[in-house]
């Protein structure tokens, strides 16, 4: 049994005592010792401009050609925090309540408890920096409000909600930079962890521009490379979003947990040919003003302005008439997944349902007449009035609607289907954020510790920048503290030249292979494998199809890729390559996880254990617990447990009927 | 910051254009209001004196001088920001940006300048040389268009100067051509001069915008009628 | 909207790394579906290449949803393509007509070199935000998020200021190279809000002497930049950070 080593005592206390008792390092020992922090997204440079601030010397590292581009910046919704500005009734224990039962039960209490402590501080501290948080008209902050709950905690700047924190956070980075604490090395990918006597003591680095390999040594090593959605090839992510620097440190001993924990988003724009290289979130606040609907009738070829307002079928507000439209996550992908799948999906390629905003315009626009005092306005002028308060409320996503599938939204319902977004399992870390690997951390998206099985909307950008700003400062410090005794490592030390020369091995056999097949079609092949067998519904026979498949397609990967060029330059497919090599290896553990959760929970969904009404039906005698896995050889993992505790919330059945 | 950092950088540099180019601005108020004096078709009698009051004003004769290192300066800022904003691309496109966003004058500020310093060498040649500097390379004798004051003091005849110019056609046109690049040249500096001292609101810039087209065309418009008044005849 | 296929000629500068030569290299692409973004077009060029035992075409890239600021390609005289308020990556091939010749190259400035193709080097705007672009304030001192209110027009002008993502287009579409309209973008993000009040006039002033330190040129006030940028980043803050610049260099009471 893992043990998460959260203190003992009442939850609404635990976080308090801990920052209380934890041990400390003077700023002189701080100046002295170098933490190495892997990617520069929320938690990476929150981290990074924190710590900095306490006076580490810091060394950041992102793949993109500024830390500003971390693929945080494109969330688009929100962030939660319990301030109870609305007077609406929330407060820290209803965020964490509400936090916990979203994630169906899955979830650490006594972290999402500190989550939702530290959230207050999140907005407080991003206002301070300057962050452009939407306003009334009075001057103070608004809110909204967003799938999964009932009350308006949601902070907000346009739809442009994680670009502007990032920008908060990548400012106050640029800062500890221009005061010479934090070093910072775009252009770089993570390509190994070293471990010395078991505990982590550095990385080798590959320089992406000129391809050569560099040593860094450091007395921590954080990891908030973020998520792995990208092994579904298709995915909201970036582009070069991975899972390689989180890879490399579970092979060095990091275990990893939940991978099967993938979060479907339910409002995407659906794929428009084989040619599609990214998927394109329309955020959830969409929802809010949105009807989700379908065609009663199955097959139905019309257009949506010819389907007669009783031929619609309004699944969500049918099925969960308390929530409606604003169901979880997980729930609403379902449930459109299940439309298309009976049949009822629209669109040419029947793999889409509608999201109309009809109803809003008209409602927006009767409003406004109203307060217009035009008593006897036409048609045409209310969805014209209508049609102004839309746009300036979502204006920006309909233009990308637009833009991208050439049709324009105030007139047509959008189609949307749900696509790979979030991936809430990830690197296994205890109550102080460290791994099983001594000295290396896990931060944001990238560890698995706050969402449980499906993750609330506007909690990602809630959780990386709590672990960045407001944990990990207190937490390192408890683990440095005794470590200064020790002499920082030299990266002339033999772990070191053995880690380099084990990369240099990798890529030179990567690069040698110089087969047929590029490295793009093999990550569509495993996208396909994953998304089919281990995406929105899973069952214990395509999970095992796919695992045998997966091995296929890894013996096939390493005999037959192509990958162009040289290694001593700027090339793009060899780090892809790398990437997809890792993908393929983490895909296979994915569907072992995924096969050994026998129930249904959150984003994980066995087709064998559901409700006769078609809900997750999770078995909470038997799987309450964290599924924590140990790399051991090729194909080979052990699984470790870490029980869940539920202290103060009790497991029910989720439900949002 | 010290003063030269302040006017080394880019943004002091454009002030330094804003600000000569405002008063050159305040300038062709005054020159043209002056100017317009010779539609009085007196003879030349209103036009006269007021040239002759101002030159024989010792704080316009100073303030001629700001207006000589005011166009000075312009100039020369001018040439060198536009020099330096030419190298800052050392390669460039193979297909240009084009129009989209700027207007054609706007882009070509430099070339327009170009124009009206030429255009200014050859009006300081006709006018202010041969009234100043007493007709040392005039181009006709001195007593046939001298002037003589109600008090009897000899004045350069400043009216009889300009029909003497504009009766050749080619001087004409030369002119209507330098009132055309002034009217562009200034469609885009009188906006943007203030731009650069700092006017952001927008209710203003729009003011300004308007402000400025009016200015660009009523003066270049005023200017170029004078020659084309003279040689036409309209006025004598 | 009707979907249709096309054939396009495209020409796409090359260069190997930052000290080579370069020079257009001519392809043609094939039944290019007019759903696809310009960056899958390409994809489908390099796939061809790889195919052929080629070297792709090295170019920046990452969201694909128009906000990292990553793509920067100068596509037949217009950065990020001719579409209005739109980054290469959203361009869709509907943009273009069968039969079409695209050309394609890296944005061009001194401060920003090409490293490879049509990526090039942006780490200035690094380096002028570390002047100045931020608002000191050490995590865990932050007041109440209502303590401070703000004017919301000014939050407002602040956000739109702040929507900037800092991918270089003004600067290629300027035909001074000025990067005006990213460092006001920054400049009155901040400076609109109390919050940066106390920093307001070192911020301009470092950040503009950063500026000019890096090799771009200075603004004409043309209005190439704001039609060019893909965030809609008005012509007015570059007027704003003028009248902060001066007012703080004709006010500051320090030397250096």
């Amino acid at each position: 049994m893992l043990d998460a080593k959260i203190p003992e005592g009442p939850l609404d206390h635990v976080w308090t005592d801990y920052k209380g008792h934890c041990k400390l390092v003077n700023p002189a020992n701080k100046r002295k010792m170098e933490i190495i922090i892997i990617g520069t997204g929320l938690a990476g440079a929150s981290a990074a401009a924190s710590l900095g601030e306490l006076g580490y010397k810091v060394k950041a590292f992102c793949y993109q050609d500024s830390p500003r581009r971390a693929h945080s910046i494109a969330a688009q919704g929100g962030i939660n925090a319990a301030k109870n500005y609305q007077n609406d009734g929330d407060s820290v224990f209803r965020l964490f309540y509400d936090t916990i039962k979203g994630g169906d039960y899955r979830a650490r209490e006594g972290n999402v408890h500190r989550l939702a402590e530290v959230s207050v501080n999140i907005i407080d501290q991003c206002v301070a920096q300057g962050v452009p948080f939407a306003r009334e008209y009075g001057g103070l902050l608004s809110n909204r409000s967003f799938g999964g709950t009932q009350v308006q905690r949601t902070f907000y700047a346009a739809g442009q909600t994680g670009q502007q924190l990032l920008i908060g956070a990548y400012q106050a980075l640029e800062r500890q930079i221009a005061l010479g604490n934090v070093k910072m090395y775009n252009r770089h990918e993570m390509l190994e962890l070293v471990t010395i006597d078991g505990k982590a003591k550095g990385i080798i680095a590959r320089n992406l521009v000129s391809g050569e390999l560099e040593r860094h040594s450091g007395y921590a090593v954080l990891l908030c490379s973020g998520g792995y959605g990208n092994v579904f090839y298709l995915s909201t992510n970036a582009m070069g979003s991975n899972v390689t620097a989180a890879w490399k440190t579970h092979k060095k001993g990091a275990y990893f947990a939940n991978p099967c924990y993938t979060q479907i988003h339910p409002t995407c724009i659906p794929v428009s040919g084989e040619h599609q290289s990214k998927l394109t979130l329309m955020s959830e606040s969409l929802r809010n003003d949105g009807r989700i609907w379908v065609p009663k009738k199955q097959n139905d070829t019309r257009k949506a302005s010819e389907i007669p307002e009783e031929e619609r079928d309004y699944y969500l507000e049918r099925r969960y008439p308390a929530f409606g439209n604003l169901v979880p996550r997980d729930v609403a992908s379902r449930a459109a997944k299940e439309r298309c799948d009976a049949g009822y999906g629209v669109g040419t390629s029947k793999q889409a349902v509608y999201l109309d905003y009809g109803n809003a315009i008209e409602r927006y626009g009767q409003i406004e007449a109203g307060k217009k005092g035009i008593a006897n306005a036409s048609a045409e002028d209310i969805i014209a009035m209508g049609r102004e308060v839309v746009k300036e409320k979502y204006g920006n996503l309909f233009d990308m609607y637009e833009k991208i599938t050439g049709e324009n939204p105030y007139e047509v319902p959008m189609r949307i289907y749900p696509a790979v977004h979030y991936t809430m399992g990830g690197i296994w870390v205890d109550y102080e954020l460290q791994t099983t690997v001594p000295g290396l951390y896990s931060l944001g998206e990238a560890n698995f510790s706050d969402h449980g099985a499906n993750r609330l909307g506007a909690s990602a950008l809630m959780q990386g920048l709590a672990d960045g700003y407001f944990v990990i400062p207190y937490t390192i410090g408890n683990f440095l503290a005794d470590e200064i005794r020790n002499p920082p490592t030299s990266v002339d030390h033999p772990a070191f030249i053995a880690a380099q020369k084990d990369v240099e091995e990798r890529i030179n056999r990567l690069i040698n292979i110089k087969g047929k097949t590029s490295v793009e079609s093999f990550h569509k092949r495993l996208g396909k494998i994953m998304w089919d067998k281990c995406g929105m519904a899973r069952n214990a026979q395509g999970l095992q199809e796919a695992i045998s498949e997966i091995r296929k397609l890894k013996e096939e990967f390493w005999s037959d890729v192509r990958i162009p060029g040289e290694v001593k330059e700027m090339n793009f497919e060899l780090d892809k390559a790398g990437r997809v090599a890792d993908f393929i290896e983490l895909g296979e553990l994915m569907c072992i996880d995924a096969l050994q959760r026998e129930e249904s929970c959150g984003g994980h969904f066995r087709e064998e254990h559901q409700t006769e009404e078609g809900e997750a039906l999770r078995d909470d005698e038997n799987f309450m617990y964290v599924a924590a896995w140990e790399y051991k050889a090729d194909h080979d993992w052990q699984l470790h447990k870490e029980e869940l505790k539920y202290e103060i919330v009790k497991p029910t059945a989720r439900s949002y009927k | 910051m010290t003063w030269k950092q302040m006017f080394t950088s880019s943004i002091g540099q454009k002030l330094t254009m804003a600000l000569t180019g405002l008063f050159l601005i305040t300038f062709l108020i005054v020159h043209v209001g002056l100017n317009a004096c010779i539609w009085a078709n007196d003879g030349g009698q209103m036009f006269n004196t007021g040239a002759n009051f101002m030159s024989s004003m010792l704080v316009i004769r100073i303030m001629e001088i700001g207006l000589f290192a005011g166009i000075i300066i312009h100039v020369i800022q001018g040439l060198l920001l536009f020099f330096e904003n030419k190298s800052k691309r050392k390669i460039g496109y193979a297909i240009e940006y084009g129009e989209r966003g700027s207007k054609w004058y706007s882009r070509s500020m430099g070339l327009l300048g170009t124009l009206l310093l030429l255009f200014l060498i050859m009006h300081i040649y006709h006018f202010w040389v041969p009234s100043r500097l007493g007709g040392m390379w005039n181009i006709k004798p001195l007593e046939e268009v001298d002037y003589t004051n109600g008090l009897g003091k000899q004045y350069h005849n400043l009216y009889a100067e300009m029909i003497n110019v504009f009766q050749n056609p080619i001087v004409v046109i030369l002119y209507v051509l330098g009132c055309i690049s002034l009217a562009y040249h200034l469609m885009h500096g009188f906006e943007s001069a203030f731009r650069t001292i700092g006017v952001h609101n927008n209710r203003y810039l729009k003011m300004l915008r308007y402000v400025g087209r009016g200015y660009s065309i009523i003066i270049s418009i005023a200017f170029a009628m004078m020659p084309i008044s003279i040689y036409l005849g309209w006025i004598r | 909207m009707e979907h249709y296929n096309m054939n396009l000629t495209l020409k796409i500068w090359r260069q190997k790394d930052a000290k080579a030569k370069g020079g257009f290299e001519t392809y043609q692409v094939k039944n290019i579906s007019s759903e696809m973004s310009f960056l899958e077009m390409i994809d489908v060029l390099n796939e061809d290449l790889i195919t052929e035992g080629k070297d792709p075409i090295a170019f920046d890239h990452d969201c694909r949803e128009g906000i990292c600021g990553s793509c920067s390609m100068y596509i037949n005289g217009k950065p990020h393509g001719p579409w209005k308020a739109t980054t290469v990556c959203q361009l869709h091939m509907r943009a273009f007509k069968d039969g079409e010749t695209v050309v394609v190259e890296p944005w061009r400035a001194n401060a920003f070199p090409v490293i490879k193709d049509l990526c090039v080097d942006r780490s200035a705007f690094d380096r002028i935000v570390q002047a100045g672009g931020y608002i000191s304030v050490n995590t865990g001192n932050a007041v109440d998020g209502n303590a401070i209110p703000v004017d919301k027009d000014k939050a407002d002008k602040s956000f739109a200021a702040a929507a900037c993502i800092a991918c270089g287009a003004c600067v290629a579409a300027c035909k001074n190279s000025s990067a005006m309209l990213f460092v006001s973008a920054k400049v009155s993000h901040l400076a609109l809000l109390p919050q940066g009040e106390p920093e307001r006039k070192t911020r301009a002033i470092n950040m503009v002497a950063q500026m000019d330190k890096e090799g771009f040129g200075s603004c004409t006030n043309i209005g190439a930049c704001e039609a060019t940028c893909p965030k809609e980043i008005r012509l007015t803050n570059i007027a704003r950070l003028n009248a902060e610049y001066l007012s703080a260099a004709l006010t500051i009471d320090k030397e250096n």
